[in-house]
């Protein structure tokens, strides 16, 4: 934690001036290239203080987003991501109709989990970097590598109170890929994964239902299915839900139902049976 | 010698023993509450914003004064609304107001709304570890000219909405907007989209009724009219207790 505040301390005149990557202002372009810095408190330990400020003694409590059910699995189509679309502030629901399946380019997708700002300002720069990967490679950053960018950006902040489970997904070279990574510094390479604190509920149906031979409409039904399920057991997952299909020639979005609809839908239909 | 001597006055003094507490310097904590409520509507071509104007001191019930703004029209004519701390809502106004400026300097033009919804967002984000405690929204009108409506929590989670209020009677106003706006909660009803008239009376009546309920809301409401004709400004009475 001191040695990052060190090395952002040297940094010339931290708390006169924001060093936010600002490219339009001092015309220096190689400016913007370098990494997203901070503004601290000029205190003994900034974390203490972040952590004060949105507890909930602290007398003016700092809300940040949260909540979230996330998954993404692959089939023999390609990728299926799906998500909630709840975000809430402790007991609030402070929106319902978030897009926690992150566009970061045209054939990567991102997940949001966790802090909801975390998520979507870090993988905005993972879209950037990524772009100034294919103008200096002449070709598209696989899987594994942007995965990797993203997980070695967040983890600098480790101990910081960052709060995020990412999925990265996408179609490169190799086929289509996921990877797991996290505010902890995990980084995972699977088939299926569950994120947020709707993740078991969706992890019952998924497992229950996962088939690699699965067809497309059927894979995209089985997404839905596990966050419909999610959100009826996870009070902090809610809303509607989303669902995008990775294909080889890059992602589209199949579309978003209201969860209220899906479990009206859902109770007329006959239940499958689970040990077919 | 004595040292106390030198001293004018013998100031009883009881020395610090091992048995007393240590000394901890009081912790470090630059926030304030000031309160009030900001809400948001965007229409089919016009965007309505409004706030209170009652500042009070959050927490001791404190009245600061009757009138003083949180909703600030921007030069590239979007409007910006705030609660929380007044302080950092001022000192976050002038950034955004300097990032304006430098773009106009660059680009010869005004920043377009969109493009200053993403801008807060990472003005936001850069005090992540050490947050500005505001909750703003902009209004103002995109590139097509519909309205437009961006939410966002203190450290740069944003969306674009229909209607969002925030602030000390923000929950109290947003179900109604859902309501209302929305429709979210209503079933077989005609979805016509709202005037610009009857969107100023759902705003204007949403206010009447929270300070009837929020301790931290009164006093008057400024209602915000964005349109392509410009930015209109109008002042009602709110209960004054």
């Amino acid at each position: 934690m001191n040695s990052i505040l060190n090395e952002f301390k040297n940094a010339s005149a931290l708390y006169e001036e924001e060093v936010f990557h600002d490219s339009s202002f001092d015309w220096d372009t190689a400016n913007g290239f370098t990494l997203p810095m901070f503004q601290f408190p000029a205190v003994h330990d900034p974390v203490k203080f972040l952590r004060e400020i949105t507890s909930d003694s602290s007398p003016c409590k700092i809300e940040i987003a949260h909540g979230t059910t996330t998954l993404a699995f692959k089939f023999n189509g390609g990728v299926i991501v799906a998500a909630d679309s709840r975000a809430s502030q402790g007991n609030y629901v402070s929106t319902s109709t978030v897009k926690k399946i992150i566009e970061i380019n045209p054939f990567l997708l991102g997940t949001m989990a966790g802090g909801a700002a975390d998520c979507s300002f870090w993988q905005r720069e993972l879209g950037r970097q990524c772009r100034l990967y294919e103008l200096r490679n002449k070709e598209r950053i696989s899987v594994a590598a942007a995965s990797k960018l993203l997980a070695n950006m967040i983890y600098r902040y480790k101990g910081m109170d960052l709060s995020m489970g990412s999925m990265v997904t996408g179609w490169d070279k190799t086929g289509p890929n996921i990877f797991y990574i996290d505010s902890e510094g995990n980084r995972l390479h699977g088939d299926i994964f569950s994120v947020g604190s709707g993740s078991p509920f969706a992890y019952g149906i998924l497992d229950n239902g996962i088939d690699y031979d699965l067809d497309v409409q059927s894979a995209i039904a089985l997404g839905k299915r596990a966050i419909y399920h999610a959100t009826h057991r996870d009070g902090a997952s809610g809303g509607s839900v989303n669902v995008y299909h990775v294909k080889q020639d890059g992602w589209v979005r199949i579309g978003g139902w209201d969860v209220e609809d899906l479990h009206w839908e859902f109770q007329d239909q006959a239940k499958p049976s689970p040990l077919l | 010698m004595d040292m106390n001597s030198f001293l004018p006055i013998q100031v009883p003094w009881t020395p610090q023993t091992a048995t007393s507490a240590p000394k901890q310097a009081p912790s470090f904590f630059p926030y304030a509450d000031n309160a009030g409520t900001v809400a948001a509507i965007s229409g089919t071509d016009f965007a309505v914003l409004a706030a209170d104007t009652r500042q009070s001191a959050g927490g001791n019930y404190l009245i600061n004064t009757r009138y003083q703004p949180k909703m600030f029209k921007l030069s590239n004519g979007s409007v910006f609304g705030t609660s929380g701390f007044y302080g950092d809502a001022t000192t976050f106004l002038n950034r955004i107001n300097q990032r304006l400026e430098w773009y106009r300097h660059a680009h010869d033009k005004e920043m377009s709304t969109p493009a200053l919804a993403q801008l807060i967002s990472i003005l936001l984000y850069s005090r992540r570890f050490f947050p500005y405690y505001v909750r703003v929204l902009l209004g103002g009108l995109d590139l097509e000219g519909r309205g437009v409506v961006y939410g966002y929590d203190s450290i740069g989670s944003y969306e674009a909405c229909l209607s969002r209020a925030v602030g000390s009677g923000g929950k109290m106003i947003q179900p109604f907007l859902d309501n209302q706006i929305e429709r979210k909660t209503q079933t077989g009803i005609l979805r016509a989209p709202l005037t610009l008239d009857k969107t100023k009376t759902i705003m204007r009546d949403a206010f009447t009724s929270a300070a009837e309920r929020d301790i931290y809301t009164g006093d008057y409401v400024e209602i915000f009219t964005i349109t392509a004709q410009g930015v209109n400004v109008e002042k009602f009475d709110l209960r004054k207790d």
